[in-house]
């Protein structure tokens, strides 16, 4: 069973990120990045499964600029067999990657495909559901386990309430919720064999796919800033407050 | 054209984010129809049509529809969609699930998670988990948009008149079926419903001490809540999660308990109206976004706070 996972490379999550002057996005010059927190999760799923035996193949895929690479290099250095890199500048949009990745299904027929649930530079958390949407697939989404039996999978997934547990046919999609696993440091050792793992090189224009924004950004803000920063000296003196001064209990 | 708003229920009652995504819709302007989906819930269909400002209930009731697993709900939700200009639900669990399926099978974008309707197709999102604010628009014939409940306030649920009209459900898709579930019970309010929210860190050190937050809890009718450091560690379920990929919430009043205040963390709870912090780390960030710190050992302050709210 081949399985695919997709890698976004993101603005680190110890940046703290800061809006541009222009009001036109956040400053990502001279800024971290790293793979999606997430998607580490879906990396660290798919090598797991082929450790044990499920998977045969796991293939990590980066859609973005030349630096995307890198990405998906972490990835190898995890485990992952070989990469596909959709190179382009251009913005995308979670329909345009979802499309891709389904151009990617149509070649390379994974049984799976693991993704993050959301990633955290646009919060968006849609691509894994596109794609499956798009595929005509069953998803499992907000994944904190997974079970393959045969051609068929069992998904636990981290819902508002509590748990539920569904059951779907292969193939289908998986986004990483945090309980699922906890991602290993890639060693020196798979570091440097990594570097000699394949990497193919795409095109969104060589995979026929559209990838022209849907939504227009008006403009990026700050968010007001809250004002705290406040003390107070005991128990008394909070409960004192909370009732007379800010009059929530 | 109408906008239609896709309505979560329980016992017979249409839930609090839902009431918050048909305000949403409202703001945005125009007829408000509202789906139920389910099976034998004519009692929520009734419900949804007495919502303030809901011209019209779509009721798709059968048996294929008990769990809104997402592969059924997209199918028929995109069978309605296209009479309609926008497609609005919660941004839960449920919402997250099925709507972006919605939007890829209607080949337009998704709107995720808005906090504010600036005209009907312009709206605010927040990005990096809540450190920028996104105006953006959209040109699409068919907004599908999920609503950021702790942004609305809940439209009355009672005051509206509308009709009832029962639709024929799809055929239920072959590849996933619900296995089973484990809902945590509580008599406590939800997360994202309280008025009053306590919430513990890893500073909690296990679960048995989570007692402590559920005594003042007690004392205050609020939700128990918790960073994801303590879910990590296991004191208390995923569903506790309050932060920038677990609950959003804007709670009256938010007292966080052992609780550093990651920035992930902060993205799930800063627009509280007032925020309480509870830490022996005089340096610890939380204290940056708080109305009222308390530096000291939380295993001293918590039950003294206990007991000052007699």
């Amino acid at each position: 069973m081949k399985v695919l996972v997709a890698v976004k490379r993101v603005v680190d999550y110890n940046v703290k990120v800061r809006v541009k002057s222009d009001k036109t996005g956040v400053e990502t010059a001279d800024v971290k990045f790293s793979m999606n927190p997430f998607d580490e999760i879906a990396v660290e799923e798919a090598v797991r499964l082929k450790e044990k035996g499920g998977a045969t193949e796991v293939v990590a895929v980066s859609l973005g600029v030349a630096q995307c690479q890198e990405t998906i290099r972490t990835a190898l250095a995890m485990g992952a067999d070989r990469g596909i890199h959709v190179q382009t500048d251009a913005e995308l949009q979670p329909l345009a990657v979802a499309k891709l990745l389904k151009a990617i299904c149509d070649k390379e027929q994974p049984q799976l495909v693991i993704v993050g649930k959301q990633a955290i530079d646009d919060d968006c958390s849609q691509t894994g559901q596109m794609l499956a949407a798009l595929a005509g697939w069953a998803q499992g989404t907000f994944a904190s386990k997974v079970e393959i039996n045969g051609g068929e999978m069992n998904v636990t997934r981290e819902v508002d309430g509590g748990l539920e547990t569904v059951s779907l046919k292969l193939p289908a999609v998986v986004t990483t919720d945090l309980r699922l696993n906890e991602p290993r440091y890639a060693s020196l050792p798979n570091i440097m064999k990594a570097k000699k793992k394949p990497i193919d090189a795409l095109t969104p224009e060589a995979l026929g796919v559209d990838i022209a924004p849907r939504l227009i950004t008006v403009k990026v803000e700050e968010p007001a800033k809250r004002q705290g920063g406040k003390k107070v000296a005991d128990v008394a003196e909070l409960v004192e407050k909370l009732k007379n001064e800010a009059r929530v209990i | 054209m109408a906008i239609l708003v896709f309505a979560e229920h329980a016992n017979n009652a249409i839930k609090p984010d839902s009431l918050k995504a048909i305000a949403a819709a409202t703001a945005i302007g125009g007829d408000v129809h509202v789906l139920v989906t389910g099976s034998n819930v004519r009692g929520a269909a009734d419900a949804a049509a007495k919502v303030h400002g809901v011209t019209k209930v779509l009721l798709a009731d059968s048996p294929s529809l008990e769990h809104p697993l997402a592969e059924n709900l997209s199918t028929l939700v995109v069978g309605l969609a296209r009479s309609y200009g926008h497609v609005l639900a919660a941004a839960t669990t449920t919402g997250k699930n099925f709507m972006p399926r919605v939007a890829a099978l209607l080949d337009v974008a998704q709107i995720s998670d808005i906090v504010q309707v600036v005209s009907s197709d312009t709206f605010v999102r927040p990005i990096y988990a809540g450190n920028a604010l996104a105006t953006v628009q959209s040109k699409d014939a068919v907004k599908v948009i999920t609503v950021r409940g702790a942004a609305f306030s809940a439209a009355a649920a009672e005051g509206g008149s509308a009709a009832v009209e029962a639709i024929e459900a799809p055929a239920a898709a072959g590849n996933a079926k619900y296995v089973g579930q484990e809902i945590s019970k509580s008599e406590r309010p939800e997360l994202t419903a309280a008025r009053v929210i306590i919430s513990g860190g890893r500073g909690m050190q296990n679960g048995e001490n989570f007692k402590l937050l559920e005594a003042v809890a007690d004392k205050l009718g609020a939700a128990v809540g918790a960073s994801r450091a303590a879910v990590d560690a296991g004191f208390v379920p995923n569903d506790y999660q309050v932060g920038q990929t677990g609950k959003i919430v804007a709670p009256e009043l938010y007292i966080a308990v052992g609780i550093s205040g990651a920035i992930q963390h902060l993205a799930g709870m800063k627009d509280s109206k007032v925020i309480v912090a509870i830490n022996k780390d005089p340096d610890a960030p939380i204290f940056s976004v708080a109305d009222y710190g308390l530096v000291g050992d939380l295993f001293q302050l918590v039950p003294e706070l206990e007991k000052a709210l007699g």
